[in-house]
């Protein structure tokens, strides 16, 4: 059955390429050179596989904060609240408090994951104590939480004058690896006889990456082997059978909607304080959370899978970025690329019906040849 | 008589900001009463605004393009049906997957018609949609207060005046004839339905296209009629803002009604302090739609509870 999903997956990314493709080639684009450019745009230069890391780290981590919320029977459209306040609040740690390297961007990450899990944990109380729908009610503080960013950001002392942005985070809050040293005389020279990490080590790379493998990692063993996931997991499964099993659900579903908020809100700390280094002010949604839904859904909910689900659709989206200076195409032709792959995990029926002709039809020829 | 006059501007904006979303939450209440979940309408919506703007552009009639919006929606909405219905998708996850599809396709053909720009080419004025009542109450009086009261409330685009009127047809429909009773019969308990022979398949496919429609409406009562093109950001929100108001009033099609003029009332109240001066921050105002609808819940409505089939996949035995 886990290897049927599997490859269900594989079949739907290939055919979501192949639309993309058809749609490419009907607006007058050659699919194969839009692909080859995408590919190159990935893989041909260290600086881009940094670069599409670094893009798909917060996915990764909105991924799994979508897919642990699923797990748990509940609908996380908030990621991207809780990606808005993880971020703000932890742009502000980082600006504000003057704490050492090492711990001032550990204080920074657990405010961030502290704003997460209180935006998270509104949605988990209002569900539990009022019976509002969670979706409702993320989406509200989706709009809230980036209003109250902007409205933060306005703030006299953390806006940075004449620009749409708040103050940059204090160096001692980064988490970019090897940032110092990289400018430095001697890591200059280092860098000068070593093409591949010069380039590689050109972007922000930081640490980023490895929290959120980290916290992969983490929350499949808290669902899969411990007491709470266990729980967790029951009530996501049928929430009648658990409460007559006598587990508390009101608790499992606030502490629930906490830790999904927390994730997002550590994937928008990771952000500010390896990336941007500062919280914009935003017009309308980035879309971390709304693309971490997309790669909770390629992942099938598992956390570990997030990985390369988040890696696919930052690799797309990257890849896909190179599109429009190189040949003119529409980038959004990735938009609708993801969405078919997804359209197509919806319908394993379908694709199980794509894959018994083919069979048939290999039948047929196995028969004909004897 | 000035609060008077300021109550006719906060009506007013009211529905015009409403109008969108009274369709498209409209598209929710019948796509859902039929069992299928539709977190698709914001993808919906958007494809309709692209639509309507582009087709009102090239055709120079914005009904044109408000039909045209319609079809779009319906169509994306078909291929939510075939996933939902006939195939047994998750709904949630069809949804999502339209909700890239639709934004996607409306840039990636926005670029295409428009030479590589990212928004359509807006309307002339007299392209828009019409105001019915523009100029009546000017031409019966130009001192008269109240006269521009009436004015600041009635002198609505058509589409706010199609947006109320849908809201008693679909209303009729689900609750005053067989049809109605039969997509609520599918949504409730598909299996008794089929039963009594009822076509399951063939109701649901019906209602979750006529959502589409109402959708692609909603789109473009937006990029025809509110403003007059169409942009990427154009539609960010609105559908899952109709989708809440389609649950806070409990699936029926009055109810969403209410939600969604609440919702355009809280905004109304935004514009209109921010046009007073009042020395609050723009940004803290643009929260308050949001606050005060989560309060609103808290206070009056408790658990709502959906038709009892929705969002469950029906096969036929």
């Amino acid at each position: 059955m886990k290897g049927n999903k599997f490859v269900i997956t594989l079949i739907s990314i290939l055919l979501g390429l192949i639309i993309g493709g058809i749609a490419l080639s009907i607006t007058g684009f050659n699919p194969i050179e839009a692909y080859k450019t995408m590919f190159k745009g990935v893989f041909s230069n260290p600086r881009y596989i940094s670069w599409t890391i670094i893009r798909s780290t917060p996915l990764i981590l909105t991924g799994i904060s979508v897919s642990f919320a699923f797990k748990t029977g509940l609908f996380n459209i908030g990621a991207e609240g809780q990606y808005i306040v993880g971020s703000l609040v932890a742009t502000m740690v980082g600006y504000f408090f003057h704490l050492p390297p090492i711990i001032h961007p550990i204080v920074a990450i657990l405010a961030g994951i502290l704003a997460g899990a209180i935006w998270g944990g509104i949605a988990g109380y209002l569900k539990s104590k009022f019976g509002i729908n969670e979706v409702i009610t993320t989406i509200m503080l989706n709009w809230t939480a980036l209003y109250f960013s902007n409205f933060m950001v306005f703030w006299e002392p953390f806006k940075r004058p004449n620009r749409d942005a708040s103050e940059r985070i204090l160096d001692s809050a980064s988490i970019q690896i090897l940032e110092k040293w990289k400018t430095s005389d001697a890591g200059r020279a280092f860098l000068a006889n070593n093409n591949f990490l010069k380039e590689f080590l050109n972007p922000p790379v930081n640490f980023g990456i490895i929290i959120a493998i980290l916290v992969a990692i983490l929350i499949w063993y808290l669902l899969k082997h411990t007491t709470l996931g266990y729980q967790l997991r029951a009530v996501g499964f049928n929430k009648d059978a658990a409460e007559y099993g006598g587990i508390d659900i009101k608790r499992n579903t606030i502490l629930a909607m906490m830790i999904a908020g927390a994730i997002s809100g550590l994937s928008g700390a990771t952000q500010v304080l390896g990336v941007s280094k500062e919280t914009a002010i935003l017009a309308t949604m980035e879309g971390y959370g709304f693309d971490g839904m997309a790669v909770a859904l390629i992942a099938n909910s598992n956390p570990l899978a997030c990985i390369p689900a988040a890696l696919l659709f930052g690799g797309l989206k990257y890849g896909g970025s190179k599109l429009q200076p190189t040949m003119g195409a529409p980038i959004e032709v990735i938009n609708i690329t993801i969405g078919v792959i997804i359209m197509f995990i919806a319908m394993p029926k379908l694709i199980d019906i794509i894959a018994s002709v083919r069979r048939r039809k290999r039948g047929v020829e196995v028969e004909d040849s004897k | 008589m000035k609060i008077l006059s300021d109550l006719g501007v906060i009506i007013g904006i009211t529905l015009m900001y409403s109008a969108p979303l009274i369709y498209t939450s409209l598209g929710g209440v019948l796509s859902e009463n039929a069992g299928v979940v539709n977190i698709g309408l914001e993808g919906m919506m958007t494809i309709g605004a692209f639509a309507g703007a582009t087709v009102a552009y090239f055709t120079q009639n914005p009904w044109l393009g408000f039909i045209a919006a319609g079809i779009a929606g319906g169509l994306l909405a078909l291929l939510h049906a075939i996933a939902c219905v006939s195939f047994t998708a998750d709904h949630v996850v069809s949804g999502i997957a339209i909700n890239f599809i639709g934004p996607g396709l409306s840039i990636f053909l926005t670029k295409i018609f428009f030479d590589g720009a990212a928004m359509t080419i807006p309307l002339d004025l007299d392209n828009k949609i019409p105001r019915p009542l523009n100029g009546i109450f000017a031409s019966i009086s130009t001192q008269n207060r109240l006269v521009d009261i009436l004015d600041s409330i009635f002198n609505q685009y058509a589409t706010v005046y199609i947006a109320l009127f849908l809201v008693l047809v679909v209303w009729f429909l689900l609750y005053k004839t067989k049809l109605g009773l039969r997509i609520r019969s599918v949504g409730e308990h598909p299996k008794a339905a089929e039963t009594l022979g009822v076509n399951v398949y063939r109701i649901k496919y019906l209602a979750v296209i006529l959502s589409g429609v109402l959708a692609g409406f909603g789109g473009a009562a937006m990029s025809i009629a509110v403003i007059s093109n169409y942009r990427a950001a154009l539609i960010s929100g609105q559908g899952f803002i109709a989708l809440a108001a389609m649950i806070f009033g409990k699936w029926k099609p009055q109810g969403a009604m209410w939600g969604c003029l609440l919702f355009g009332a809280a905004q109304g109240l935004v514009v209109y302090l921010g046009s007073t001066g009042l020395e609050i921050s723009s940004q803290l105002l643009a929260m308050l739609p949001y606050i005060i609808t989560l309060i609103i819940l808290m206070g009056f409505v408790g658990e709502a509870r959906g038709p009892k089939a929705n969002g469950i996949p029906y096969e036929k035995e």
